[in-house]
């Protein structure tokens, strides 16, 4: 067994975490409190290369696996940058993998560069009002019409919507009523976001704020052939491939949080006296620090045996799963210790731990619940009755 | 043009640096090092220049095995190719052997057009080794650039002092040593680093350079730690209550410690 990391994926940590630490998180409170794009902080990784870490090298990437994305996401977010910083770049990271395995040629020449070296910007558009995890319950609707599809419906939560001149869009082209199976008849574009045809509003949300979320309004949106991915039909099919990954790129980002809030917390413990000592020397305020460091690094380890399960094409699910449910929970506590351990000034902007706190609480929810990890390591792991 | 960059590996200033009790040396074993954050702006000026027309940058550095790391991320910068300068005997050399060395090291790269070094070390902070340099490959040298440009066979650099800025031509080849004024060093992308895994090192020993282990190392320095202590602990801070009479409080305050 060998727990190292190999010399390029160490490489790789200490690049990325030289070129974040380059943005402080003065700069993150700024941008969060302005619900401001961090552009800089975009292009800066942009420029670098690090956004093609696992495209084809065909298309200007460097064909690494999810071990070195995932690392590369954790590093951005424990720099201090979070979730404001990783879902900056998230989905240009991996988020296009149904477009690499499925696209035809010419989508993909006509869009992945363009992604890697960071001028396209895009979002995806799955979740709706009435079908979040339960995506087979989606009703946007596209009708084919000539050489185009039609497209009518509403999204919700889709981030970065404002930001992106294109979305990876999941629609209905059957109805659920019309197919043998629910997850049957959805088909995936990628398209350009015309603003002209689809209204696009920001949700006030708890925190991640430089990163916008949005409700989309889709009407009578003409979306030419050309922009399909793969099949008609077989949309669920594709996205499904790309779960696995998803989960762990989530989790590597939650534990990231965790670090830097950890971090955080332990300065502050050894800076500020009260009763004329550290805070640190007490254990109410040390024992639960220790505790996460532990956590966060029982976490990191099932992370890493999921991503080298996917990245040597073995299965991962359970892997997939846990590290998220661990890592997400990992990360939110230290998060909400560390907040603790602030005291008032935990509460405060300036210490920048209320914005970790209100960060790694979403990892708990999005993209998926941890409700729904358990659903599915009790249903399909241990073998017990599916309870929905 | 080809230029050769002469960089340093130093313990991280972030951590806690220490000396070696056994021989008053610089600790570098129990700190992380990295490249010379000083020397970054050299390498940076090198790749300028050698991207505003053609040829090679050369990193040099003379240091233990570690010191490997610096010459890696000047190669991630973009650097062609580099040459590490290694050998028991070196430890403990001091400013003039570490120019013997670099010198030697120079002639066998072949003179390059121009040498660039940064100002000084993180760690030693002498900042005497560029001149020294200079003094033993026979080139003009100016120190202190923060602003360089070369045209056909000279080199012009802006100096910027107290008072004054003077802009010094020198004819080529020249050593130049810049300031951290000078640019804005590059970040390695992720291609650079990728590139860099491919890019030659050479690792020479005394041998190989023609030196003598009694010219170099602690016992042919010229200078010598006799020894070394701890900076005392920071002292507390004074807080000084506002009771309506805060802004003279402090006015007194600075003028005891004679700021005002
Ligand atoms: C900040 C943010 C950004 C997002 N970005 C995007 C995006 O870019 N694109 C996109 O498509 N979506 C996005 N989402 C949506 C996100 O993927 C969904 O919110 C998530 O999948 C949960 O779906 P839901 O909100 O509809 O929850 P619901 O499905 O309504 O679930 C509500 C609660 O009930 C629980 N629950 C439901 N069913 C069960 C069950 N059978 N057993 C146990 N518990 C159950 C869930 O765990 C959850 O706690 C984002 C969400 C947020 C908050």
């Amino acid at each position: 067994m060998d727990f190292d990391l190999t010399e390029d994926q160490q490489e790789i940590r200490k690049a990325v975490r030289e070129l974040a630490g380059t943005f402080d998180d003065q700069y993150w409170m700024e941008k969060d409190l302005a619900h401001e794009f961090p552009t800089e902080f975009y292009e800066a990784f942009a420029k670098g290369g690090w956004l093609g870490v696992t495209m084809p090298e065909q298309y200007g990437g460097h064909g690494m696996g999810i071990t070195e994305a995932s690392i590369l996401l954790e590093e951005v977010a424990a720099s201090g940058a979070g979730m404001n910083g990783a879902s900056s770049m998230h989905l240009s990271i991996f988020g296009m993998h149904p477009v690499v395995v499925h696209g035809s040629d010419e989508l993909k020449a006509r869009t992945l560069p363009r992604i890697v070296n960071g001028d396209l910007h895009v979002c995806f558009g799955v979740t709706e009002p009435g079908a979040g995890l339960d995506t087979t319950k989606i009703t946007t609707f596209a009708k084919r019409d000539g050489d185009d599809y039609v497209v009518n419906g509403r999204k919700v939560w889709i981030s970065k919507a404002m930001e992106s001149e294109k979305i990876l869009l999941l629609t209905r082209t059957t109805k659920a009523e019309d197919v043998e199976k629910k997850t049957q008849g959805m088909t995936l574009f990628l398209t350009d976001l015309d603003r002209d045809k689809v209204e696009i509003r920001p949700i006030k949300k708890m925190g991640r704020n430089a990163v916008t979320s949005n409700e989309l309004y889709i009407d009578n949106l003409r979306i030419p052939a050309e922009d399909r991915v793969g099949e008609e039909g077989q949309g669920f099919k594709y996205i499904l491939d790309g779960l696995n990954p998803e989960r762990m790129l989530v989790a590597a980002e939650a534990l990231g949080i965790g670090r830097a809030a950890l971090r955080t917390a332990v300065k502050y413990g050894n800076d500020r006296e009260v009763f004329g000592r550290p805070i640190g020397k007490n254990q109410g305020i040390q024992f639960p620090l220790a505790d996460s460091l532990a956590r966060l690094d029982a976490a990191e380890l099932v992370l890493r045996k999921a991503t080298w399960l996917y990245d040597i094409g073995r299965p991962c699910a359970k892997e997939a799963n846990m590290a998220k449910y661990l890592c997400a929970d990992a990360g939110f506590e230290a998060a909400d210790r560390a907040v603790q351990t602030h005291g008032g000034m935990g509460y405060s902007e300036e210490y920048n731990v209320s914005r970790y706190f209100r960060e790694s609480r979403l990892t708990r929810i999005a993209p998926l619940s941890q409700e729904m990890v358990l659903n599915y390591l009790g249903e399909h792991v241990l073998g017990l009755p599916r309870s929905y | 043009m080809n230029i050769v960059v002469c960089v340093k590996h130093v313990p991280d200033a972030q951590s806690e640096r220490t000396f070696n009790d056994s021989d008053n040396t610089t600790d570098r074993e129990g700190v992380d090092g990295l490249l010379s954050e000083l020397d970054e702006y050299a390498v940076e000026e090198a790749l300028k220049l050698v991207e505003a027309s053609e040829g090679e940058v050369t990193v040099l550095t003379v240091g233990p095995a570690g010191a490997a790391d610096a010459l890696k991320k000047a190669l991630q910068m973009g650097a062609h190719k580099a040459v590490h300068v290694t050998d028991d005997a070196i430890h403990g050399s001091d400013a003039p052997a570490t120019s013997l060395l670099l010198a030697k090291a120079i002639e066998k790269i072949g003179t390059p057009d121009v040498v660039i070094t940064g100002m000084a070390s993180t760690d030693g902070t002498m900042g005497v080794v560029p001149a020294m340099l200079a003094e033993r490959l026979n080139l003009p040298m100016v120190t202190y650039a923060s602003q360089l440009t070369i045209d056909g066979s000279a080199v012009t650099a802006r100096r910027d002092g107290d008072t004054a800025s003077e802009t010094i031509e020198a004819t080529l080849p020249a050593l130049v040593s810049v300031t951290d004024q000078i640019n804005e060093p590059r970040y390695p992308s992720f291609k650079g680093i990728m590139a860099a895994k491919k890019k030659p090192v050479e690792t020479w020993g005394l041998g190989d350079l023609g030196v003598d282990a009694g010219q170099v190392g602690l016992g042919a320095a010229w200078t010598k730690v006799d020894s070394f202590a701890k900076r005392p602990p920071r002292e507390k801070g004074e807080i000084v209550t506002d009771e309506g009479d805060g802004g003279t409080k402090l006015a007194e305050f600075l003028a005891s410690r004679k700021f005002i």
